[in-house]
C-alpha cells in the first residue's frame, strides 16, 4: 500500500513538474495552428499528433495539465477554508447558529450550481483575458464546492467540542476565539486535508464538465476540459487512439490523488 | 483488412433488418419530435419534414431544376398587376382518407393560413401588405387567389403550402402527399404509410411511391444516427457534417454524398447600433468601412474551408450562394485573403502597427470579442481561425461561447456585444425572404436593427432597392436591383461572409432513384420515387 502510495505521489510529482516546464518542454506554442496538418497522426513532431485545427496535442496536454493541475487544487483551498470556517464555526457554536449556517449549507447544496455558472459565465466582461476567465471558473467552482465540506467538518467540531481538552481549556479561561483558532482548527486539519485531497479530482471533473458544455476555460487555452471536448465526436476519434490521451492521463491523475487520499483518510 | 469488415458488417446489417421488416420500409432519423403535424401551424425542422413527405402542394419547387412545377394544379397564371394567381386544378383526386379534392380546399387553406389567430409561419410569407386575401372559387377545379399588393415570385411561395381537407372528418391529417402519418409515437418515432390515393404515377402507369412505409426515428445524437446507418438500420441520412462525411467517404464511397454548396451561410458582423453600450472609438472602428474591410481581408476563407470543414465549403460572396442558380450575382468573387491590403485598409483610417499591436489614431490597442453560440464545434474553431488570422495584422480577438439564449439576449435585446459569429440558415431561393434582414427598419438587420431612417447612404440604397424589386414584376429588373444589393455588400460588408458549407448526405446503396441537391430536403426532395433496390429503377 505504501509503494502504491509513493509510485502514485511520484506519478503526480512528475505530471506537475511537466506541466511547470511546459514552456521549456512543449515543442510548440499550444495555440499555434499548424494547418497543413491538421489532425495529423503522432509523429516525430507532434508526439500526439494535432487537433482538428492543427495544433500541437502534445504541448496542448502540457499546458492543459498546468492549468487544471494548479488551479484544481486553488478551488479545492478555497473550498476547503470556507468548510472549515462554516462547518467549524456551526459545529463549535451549536445552537441557533448551527441551525442557520446548516440550513444555509442545505441551501447551497440543493442550488442548481450548473446554471448558477453559465449565468455568471454569461454576465463576465466579453473582453475577460482567457487567463483571468479560467481563474474565475475555478474560484467559482472554489466558492461553490464548500457545503458537502461543511457538514462532514461541522459534525466533527460538534464531536470535539465535547471532548476533554476542549472542556480543560474553557476552564483554564481560553477565550472563545482563541479555543477556536488554537484549539479546535488544528484538531479539525485531518478531516479539513483528507476534504482538500478529495476536492481536487472532484474539481478536476467539473471543469472538464464545463469544458465538455463549452463553458469552462476559454480558447485558445487548453484546459483537460477543453482537451476532452474533442472526444465527443465518433467520428474524430475513429481510428485515432492517440487522441485519448488526455482522458489517460485524467483518469491516472485522479487515480493517483484517490490513492493518496485513502491514505490520508486513514491517517486522520 | 479493417475496410473489408467494415463493408462486410454493412453488407450483413444491411440485410438483416429487411427481413425482418420487408424490402418496402424507408428508414431515417429526424433529430427532435415534430412540434405539430399540421401543415398550417409548422414552424420547426422536423415539422417541416413532415409536412413536406405528407402535404399535397399546389406547386412544387424541383430541388433539382430550381424550378417550379404543377403538382395539384395542372396549371396557373399570374395576373398583370401581380397580386392574383389563378390555378387549374387536376381532376377527380382524393385525399388520403377518400375525401375528394376540389378547389374549396385551396379556398379553406388559405383562409386558415391567413387567420390572424393561427399566427401561421407559412402565412405570413404570403402576406404582401396589410389587406386581405381573397379567393374566388369558379368551379371545383378553377380558383383564383388575390393579395392586396402584388407578391414577387408568387408561384414559389406555394411549395410550402400544404393543401388541406376542408370535409374531412379527420381535419389535416387527410393529407394529398404521398404519405400519411399512422402512428406518431412521441419522442420515438412515427410511422408513414403509402397514400392509397397518392395521384403520381410513373411512366409505366404504376402508382407512385414505390416504398410502402417510412419509419422516422427521433434521433437528437447525430453520432449515433450515423452509427445506425454504417449498421444498416436506417437507409439515409439527411445531412451529415464533414468529419463523419470523411469517416463514411473514406470506408464506403458509394454511400457518401456530396451535392456541392449549400443556401446557408456563415458570417461574423459587428455591433453598429449607435446606442449600444460600446466606448466610442470601438463604435467608430466597426463603423468604418474600411476596418470592415481590413479585418475581411485578413480572415483566410480558404483555410476556414479546407481546415474547419474539411473542404466541403467554400468562402462565401454575399447574401445569396452560389447554389441559387437563379439570383446569385457571378460576377461577384470572394474577398481574398491579403495581409497587406488589410493593413493598407487599415492605415486608410488612422490605424498603425506598433510592434505586434495594432493601435487606432487614440494609441487604443485594437481588441474586440466575438461571441458565438457554445457547443456549435464549427463555429469555434472558425473563431479559433480568425483569431490566429487577425493576430498578423495586430488585432487581438477575443473569443466568446455563451448559450444560445444569452447570446440572442445580447444581439436582440441589450445590444452589449462587439462582433457575432453566426450563420444563416436559408430555405427560400427567392430574395424576398431576407427582407427582414436587409431593410434597415428591419427586426434582424443585425448589424443596426430598427432604424428610424438608414443610418448611411449605402443602407439607404439596398432599403430603396429591395423594395423595389419586391415590387417589380418584370424579372430581368429584379436581378438587377438584386445584383446591385450583393454589390454594395460586398463593398460594405456590414456582414462578413466566411464560408457556403456543403450539403452532404448518406444514402445506403439499397435505396435506388436518390439525387442529393443542395437545397432541402437533401435527400429526400423526390420522395415519392425512391425505391428499393429489389424494385425497378424508375425509367429516366
Amino acid at each position: 500500500m505504501k509503494q502504491l502510495r509513493t509510485a502514485a505521489l511520484v506519478f503526480l510529482a512528475v505530471v506537475l513538474l511537466a506541466s511547470l516546464l511546459a514552456g521549456v518542454i512543449a515543442p510548440a506554442p499550444y495555440d499555434f495552428q499548424f494547418r497543413e496538418s491538421f489532425n495529423a497522426a503522432c509523429s516525430t513532431r507532434h508526439l500526439l499528433g494535432t487537433d482538428a485545427l492543427g495544433r500541437d496535442r502534445f504541448s496542448r496536454v502540457l499546458f492543459g495539465t498546468r492549468v487544471s493541475l494548479l488551479l484544481a487544487p486553488a478551488a479545492a483551498l478555497i473550498s476547503t477554508v470556507l468548510a472549515a470556517l462554516i462547518g467549524g464555526a456551526a459545529g463549535y457554536f451549536g445552537g441557533r447558529l448551527q441551525k442557520v449556517l446548516m440550513s444555509a449549507t442545505d441551501l447551497s447544496m440543493a442550488m442548481p450550481w450548473l446554471f448558477l455558472l453559465i449565468t455568471v459565465r454569461a454576465m463576465l466582461p466579453l473582453n475577460t483575458e482567457p487567463a483571468v476567465s479560467v481563474v474565475i471558473t475555478f474560484g467559482l467552482l472554489g466558492l461553490l464546492g464548500w457545503p458537502a465540506a461543511a457538514r462532514v467538518v461541522c459534525a466533527d467540531a460538534a464531536k470535539l467540542i465535547e471532548s476533554d481538552f476542549i472542556l480543560h481549556a474553557r476552564a483554564m479561561g481560553c477565550s472563545e476565539v482563541r479555543l477556536f483558532c488554537r484549539q479546535l482548527l488544528p484538531n479539525l486539519k485531518p478531516v479539513l486535508t483528507a476534504q482538500f485531497w478529495i476536492s481536487i479530482p472532484v474539481f478536476i471533473l467539473a471543469e472538464a464538465n464545463l469544458g465538455i458544455l463549452g463553458l469552462g476555460v476559454v480558447e485558445p487555452l487548453p484546459s483537460w476540459g477543453g482537451l476532452l471536448q474533442e472526444l465527443q465526436s465518433l467520428a474524430l476519434v475513429t481510428g485515432r487512439p492517440w487522441q485519448f490521451a488526455s482522458v489517460i492521463l485524467l483518469i491516472a491523475t485522479v487515480t493517483c490523488f484517490h490513492i493518496v487520499i485513502q491514505r490520508e483518510k486513514a491517517e486522520s | 483488412m479493417r475496410r473489408l469488415g467494415f463493408f462486410v458488417a454493412c453488407a450483413l446489417t444491411l440485410l438483416a433488418p429487411r427481413l425482418v421488416v420487408g424490402q418496402s420500409e424507408l428508414r431515417f432519423c429526424l433529430t427532435s419530435q415534430p412540434k405539430t403535424l399540421n401543415p398550417i401551424a409548422v414552424d420547426d425542422d422536423a415539422s417541416e419534414t413532415i409536412r413536406y413527405i405528407t402535404g399535397g402542394v399546389l406547386i412544387r419547387l424541383d430541388r433539382s431544376t430550381q424550378q417550379p412545377v404543377g403538382e395539384l394544379a395542372t396549371g396557373w397564371r399570374i395576373n398583370k398587376a401581380g397580386n392574383a394567381i389563378s390555378f387549374t386544378l387536376r381532376p377527380n383526386l382524393r385525399f388520403s382518407d377518400g375525401t375528394p379534392f376540389t378547389a374549396s380546399d385551396v379556398a379553406f387553406t388559405i383562409e386558415r393560413l391567413m387567420d390572424p389567430d393561427l399566427h401561421s409561419p407559412t402565412g405570413d410569407s404570403l402576406r404582401s401588405k396589410s389587406g386581405k386575401v381573397e379567393t374566388r372559387i369558379a368551379d371545383p377545379f378553377h380558383v383564383t387567389v388575390t393579395f392586396p399588393a402584388p407578391v414577387t415570385g408568387l408561384e414559389r411561395l406555394f411549395d410550402q403550402v400544404a393543401i388541406i381537407s376542408a370535409q374531412s372528418p379527420k381535419k389535416f391529417m387527410a393529407v394529398l402527399g404521398p404519405y400519411y402519418v399512422a402512428e406518431n409515437k412521441a419522442g420515438s418515432y412515427l410511422l408513414l404509410k403509402r397514400n392509397p390515393n397518392y395521384w403520381k404515377r410513373d411512366q409505366t402507369g404504376r402508382q407512385l411511391p414505390y416504398i410502402d412505409s417510412i419509419r422516422l426515428d427521433i434521433q437528437q445524437n447525430r453520432d449515433k444516427e450515423l452509427l445506425r446507418f454504417t449498421r444498416g438500420e436506417i437507409d439515409l441520412i439527411n445531412s451529415l457534417n464533414p468529419e463523419s462525411f470523411d469517416l463514411l467517404k473514406n470506408r464506403a464511397p458509394g454511400m457518401a454524398f456530396d451535392a456541392g454548396v449549400a443556401l446557408d451561410s456563415e458570417q461574423i458582423w459587428f455591433n453598429q447600433i449607435p446606442s449600444s453600450p460600446l466606448p466610442d472609438y470601438k463604435k467608430a472602428w466597426f463603423n468604418s468601412v474600411h476596418f470592415r474591410r481590413a479585418v475581411s481581408s485578413a480572415i483566410h476563407r480558404e483555410d476556414i474551408s479546407r481546415v474547419v470543414f474539411h473542404g466541403y465549403a467554400q468562402p462565401a460572396v454575399s447574401l445569396i450562394s452560389p447554389a441559387n442558380k437563379i439570383w446569385f450575382d457571378q460576377k461577384l468573387k470572394p474577398h481574398a485573403y491579403d495581409v497587406k491590403l488589410a493593413l493598407r485598409e487599415l492605415e486608410l483610417d488612422g490605424f498603425r502597427l506598433q510592434g505586434d499591436t495594432l493601435r487606432d489614431r487614440g494609441g487604443h490597442p485594437v481588441e474586440f470579442s466575438v461571441i458565438t453560440n457554445s457547443g456549435n464545434k464549427d463555429r469555434e474553431r472558425m473563431a479559433a481561425m480568425i483569431q490566429q488570422d487577425l493576430r498578423a495584422v495586430g488585432i487581438r480577438l477575443n473569443m466568446v461561447t455563451l448559450d444560445f439564449p444569452s447570446l440572442i439576449e445580447r444581439i436582440t435585446r441589450t445590444f452589449n456585444y462587439e462582433s457575432c459569429l453566426l450563420g444563416f440558415v436559408n430555405d427560400e431561393l427567392d430574395p424576398n425572404a431576407q427582407m427582414s434582414v436587409w431593410l434597415s427598419s428591419a427586426d434582424n438587420h443585425q448589424w443596426n436593427p430598427n432604424q428610424k431612417k438608414p443610418a448611411t447612404a449605402w443602407e439607404a440604397e439596398i432599403d430603396r432597392l429591395m423594395q423595389e424589386q419586391a415590387s417589380a414584376l418584370d424579372a430581368t429588373r429584379r436581378k438587377r436591383d438584386i445584383d446591385r444589393v450583393q454589390e454594395i455588400v460586398w463593398e460594405q460588408e456590414p456582414f462578413i461572409y466566411l464560408v457556403n458549407k456543403h450539403a452532404l448526405s448518406a444514402v445506403s446503396p439499397n435505396v435506388r432513384n436518390a439525387h442529393p441537391v443542395g437545397l432541402r430536403p437533401q435527400v429526400y426532395w423526390n420522395i415519392d420515387q425512391l425505391a428499393f433496390a429489389t424494385q425497378p429503377r424508375r425509367s429516366q
